[in-house]
């Protein structure tokens, strides 16, 4: 097992390098904040003033390694817009973000073992019929569109829920946590069907009811932790897909989340604030892998002892 | 065999005595059936649309404006008009072409590269294999809309762009697929007697691992065609995609959105085309899935309710 | 309905299993086909049936319809099944789930596939004591390791632990055989038990079988195409062509002595019999469709006898002696010639 956890720590880390040294390239490329930030007449001296108070004048791999440097001692610059450290302003936006994609994932993942298995109990029975279709129209509902509709309908017209804001009780979650669940949701239901299926008509199913087993021994003892594991890996694949339900939501209901903070440091080239979410959101990402693939040795004992590479 | 966007009409069918066509069995299945119609009519209206419209989709005309949909202001004005009295149904039609000149070009970049990479490393595995894999995890491993974010900021978000981006965003996609299928297939026997014939990889790949990859790799092309359109619109949505004066229905829903209280139909039926569109190929993608597996196969010639009647068409595989 | 073939003269009493004119139809894409057509059969406690045939003619969907463990694209159209008395055909779910462990248990081919790959196989073993006795996880391990104790898994208590790939194919039919004896059922079905596994591990196999078939006195009903098995280890047995019965009778008479076509072909097929320097015989051709099965004898397109009369008429299952039944027109001239 712990061989097993230290080769897929190691593989899992390749990705996050790749992704903090890209967004760094990509962000020098978006243009220089210079031109952003001082006024057009700013002199030469105050330009280049500017650009050395925060290392925009030397070579990119130069201010890399700086980057990389200050980051290895948890310093991570400042904004460029507001002058508070970026890690503060990342750490207070990651929360709210973790929330609402943690519960989403949750809520998601037991919703589509629940229905999965019931429609996959009884293949192209009225159920299974049933739940295909709304999750299939689930899965591709375009996520802004069914915002913008949770508006109008609960919002404006019934004046039932929230239209923006994070500040109330529980009724403020009720439409990002719909709009982003909706499409994991969709998409989980259809694989927990497609391997329940498969696991309902294995061999060992078969033996599990020669045993006289009832359906919930046969589904939940049997099938379900042979199922689970493709589960797991789109699950996994979905909550990295998240990040871009978050910046959808939280620029619709404008939540302070790292989504609406991703995107507006883009556009104001913020890069400190940037490359700060962007590194924390690629470590979460990592350890979510992490998580999965711990799970996945636990679930199945065969996956412990054949290590992929 | 079945090309997902084939748009031939289920009721076509003709009685004739042979095996199970696909299109038989889509004529059986109404739900695929109509997906397919839709998907047809989709693809119709966006290739031949632009000829009908002239202007209409650009014309404004202020005292049309925020017209609600009706009949009385003749074809253009069914779906109502925009603020600035654009027919709303001209602007769906044309923003159809923009949709799909984005959505089909990217997804055949990523279907061509992924698949020959997938195939290539998957055959040849080792190194090879471990690089691409290592590949398709650090492109899926970022948020593809946060790529596209960066990417479209540097470079202007010109077609060009928005469709260069999402095939390289979804190129891992197929390379998993058809690595996942060639690793499977190269211990086979088959391909292992055409390597001692001294056949090239080249060609062992063209021919023997190709076209049994194929039809997973079309189903995961529908299935992302879905992917796709969902991440053009929310781009064209969030104001980095298409830039007016084009118009794609992610946009329209943006444009729409500040007149929601006043003139829902702006920003609903946009997004209702979308969806329409979306789940229809998500829907051939599962009867695809399911027609071209022979191990579920004939769950598609089970007959719903009148199970046991005998069906007219002779013998082609006894499970 | 069709008779099923004779009970042995030697037991008394009703048969553990009786089974008449069941028959199992299977919706296929091009239509509805008979799998099985009205199959019969009764076996003893403590008696061995064996149900012989290829591959395809429906043997192991009599197993299954029997187990109640059809896929749904088959289905039981007709005929019963009597289990220690209780009929099977049209039992309600719950009423079944009683019966499958303590009364009627089923041993599967691919010990790999039928052991659940992520349970532990002391669990595996522990269930049936934990669905119908009630019993305590603690108690039912307890029991769990004496059952692998019994079919011979070394070192029980540890290797209870341990998972299905971690033993050998031998050991896990043995599991297998362990889980399904577990609750001394009246009736045993092996569903091609061996196939799987080398010739040395296969007769240790069979002998455990056969071991734990005295000892718990059960009716075996053992489902193979191995005419060696057949003729080593049943009491009785039933020839199946293309889901019909052929043949049926005691085993020593009816491989001494065959009154069927088939089973004659399949009899001289077994290279023991043939003769050095000469190609060994086989059955030419091979089974019909399950889909053209044709209206007279099932048999006729491979059968060296065949005439009009077996294009038009198919045989019926008629007694032949004492105990034995036979379904030919030639039955008479077989036995002859």
């Amino acid at each position: 097992m712990a061989s097993f956890l230290r080769k897929r720590i190691i593989s899992s880390a390749i990705p996050l390098v790749f992704v903090v040294l890209g967004v760094f390239c990509l962000a020098r490329l978006t243009g220089n904040p210079v031109d952003l930030y001082l006024p057009l007449s700013a002199t030469p001296e105050q330009r280049a003033e500017f650009s050395a108070a925060h290392g925009f004048d030397d070579s990119v791999p130069v201010q890399l390694w700086d980057y990389l440097g200050n980051a290895a001692r948890l310093d991570f610059g400042v904004s460029l817009r507001t002058g508070e450290p970026a890690d503060a302003m990342v750490l207070e936006a990651f929360p709210v973000t973790l929330q609402l994609a943690g519960m989403t994932m949750l809520l998601a993942v037991l919703g589509a073992l629940l229905v999965g298995s019931l429609a996959a109990y009884r293949p192209q029975s009225a159920v299974d019929r049933l739940a295909g279709l709304l999750s299939m129209t689930a899965a591709s509902i375009p996520d802004f569109w069914f915002a913008i509709m949770g508006v109008l309908v609960f919002g404006v017209a019934l004046d039932w829920l929230p239209t923006s804001g994070t500040l109330g009780g529980p009724e403020v979650w009720v439409l990002p946590l719909a709009t982003l669940l909706i499409r994991p949701f969709g998409v989980l239901v259809q694989v927990v069907r497609g391997s329940m299926v498969g696991a309902l008509s294995a061999p060992y199913v078969k033996v599990a009811r020669s045993k006289g087993a009832d359906a919930t021994r046969v589904v939940f003892g049997h099938a379900l932790r042979n199922a689970i594991t493709p589960v797991l890996t789109v699950a996994g694949d979905l909550a990295v897909g998240l990040v871009n339900g978050a910046v959808v939501v939280e620029t619709v209901f404008g939540w302070p989340g790292i989504g609406k903070l991703m995107i507006d440091s883009i556009l104001q080239r913020d890069f400190a604030v940037l490359q700060a979410a962007v590194l924390l959101t690629a470590v979460t990402i990592f350890a979510l892998n992490i998580l999965v693939d711990v799970c996945h040795a636990l679930i199945d004992p065969r996956v412990r002892q054949a290590v992929p590479a | 065999m079945s090309a997902p966007d084939d748009r031939t009409s289920p009721a076509a069918t003709s009685p004739r005595t042979r095996p199970p066509r696909w299109w038989r069995l889509l004529g059986r299945d109404r739900g695929a059936a109509a997906a397919a119609v839709v998907l047809a009519l989709v693809f119709l209206v966006a290739l031949f649309g632009r000829l009908f419209l002239g202007d209409r989709a650009v014309r404004q005309d202020l005292r049309a404006s925020l017209r609600p949909p009706s009949l009385d202001h003749g074809f253009y004005g069914l779906l109502g008009t925009d603020v600035l009295g654009r027919s709303v149904l001209a602007r769906l039609v044309d923003a159809a072409a923009t949709t799909l000149s984005i959505a089909v070009p990217a997804v055949l970049c990523s279907l061509l590269i992924g698949s020959a990479l997938g195939l290539w490393a998957g055959y040849h595995g080792g190194m090879r294999e471990n690089v691409a894999m290592r590949v398709a995890d650090v492109i899926l491993s970022f948020p593809s809309l946060l790529i596209a974010v960066v990417v479209l900021y540097v470079f202007t978000p010109s077609a060009m762009n928005i469709v260069l981006i999402l095939a390289v965003a979804r190129i891992p996609v197929y390379l998993r697929t058809a690595r996942a299928e060639a690793a499977e297939l190269r211990s086979r026997l088959f391909v292992d007697a055409a390597r001692t014939f001294g056949t090239p990889a080249s060609a062992i790949i063209r021919r023997h691992l190709l076209p049994i990859a194929l039809p997973t790799l079309l189903t995961v092309a529908t299935l992302d065609f879905c992917f796709v359109m969902l991440t053009e619109s929310s781009l064209s949505f969030l104001g980095i995609g298409i830039q007016p004066p084009e118009v794609s229905w992610g946009l329209m829903v943006a444009q729409g959105r500040q007149y929601l209280q006043t003139a829902w139909w702006i920003a609903v039926l946009p997004g209702l085309a979308i969806m329409l569109t979306t789940v229809s190929a998500t829907v051939l993608a599962a009867w695809v899935r399911l027609a071209t597996d022979p191990g579920q196969r004939w769950r598609l010639t089970l007959p719903r309710k009148r199970r046991g009647e005998r069906a007219a068409v002779p013998p082609e595989m006894i499970a | 309905m069709k008779p099923s073939a004779l009970p042995s003269p030697t037991a008394t009493g009703r048969p553990a299993l009786e089974v008449e004119g069941l028959r199992v139809d299977l919706h296929t894409p091009s239509g509805t086909v008979r799998a099985v057509d009205g199959v019969g059969f009764g076996v003893h406690k403590g008696r061995t049936l064996a149900l012989l045939g290829e591959s395809g003619c429906g043997k192991s969907m009599t197993a299954l319809s029997i187990a109640g463990l059809l896929d749904p694209v088959a289905e039981v159209t007709g005929g019963s099944v009597r289990v220690s008395g209780t009929e099977l055909v049209g039992l309600g779910r719950a009423e079944r789930r009683k019966l499958a462990g303590p009364v009627l248990s089923i041993v599967f081919q691919d010990a790999l596939a039928a052991l659940n790959p992520v349970q532990p196989v002391g669990r595996q073993l522990a269930e049936p004591f934990r669905i119908h006795r009630g019993l305590s996880r603690r108690q039912a391990a307890e029991k769990a390791v004496e059952l692998m104790t019994r079919v011979g898994i070394p070192e029980p208590r540890l290797r209870a632990r341990s998972y299905p790939h971690q033993f050998s194919g031998g050991m896990r039919q043995r599991l297998l055989i362990a889980m399904a004896v577990a609750l001394d059922p009246d009736v045993l079905i092996a569903d091609e038990p061996t196939t799987a596994l080398d010739v040395t591990v296969q007769a240790q196999i069979m002998r455990l079988l056969r071991d734990l078939q005295t000892e718990r006195d059960m009716a075996l009903v053992l489902i193979t195409h191995d005419l060696a098995v057949v003729a080593r280890h049943a009491d009785d047995v039933v020839v199946m062509y293309a889901g019909n019965v052929v043949e049926a009778g005691p085993v020593r008479e009816v491989f001494s002595r065959p009154r069927h076509p088939y089973t004659r072909a399949l009899l001289d097929s077994v290279p023991e019999h043939a003769v050095r320097g000469r190609p060994l015989p086989a059955v030419p051709g091979s089974p019909p469709e399950l889909s053209a099965v044709p209206s007279g004898c099932v048999f006729q397109a491979r059968c060296p006898l065949a005439d009009d009369r077996c294009a038009r008429e198919r045989p019926a299952l008629e007694p032949v002696g004492a105990s034995r039944s036979a379904a030919c027109h030639f039955s008479e001239e077989l036995d002859r010639g």
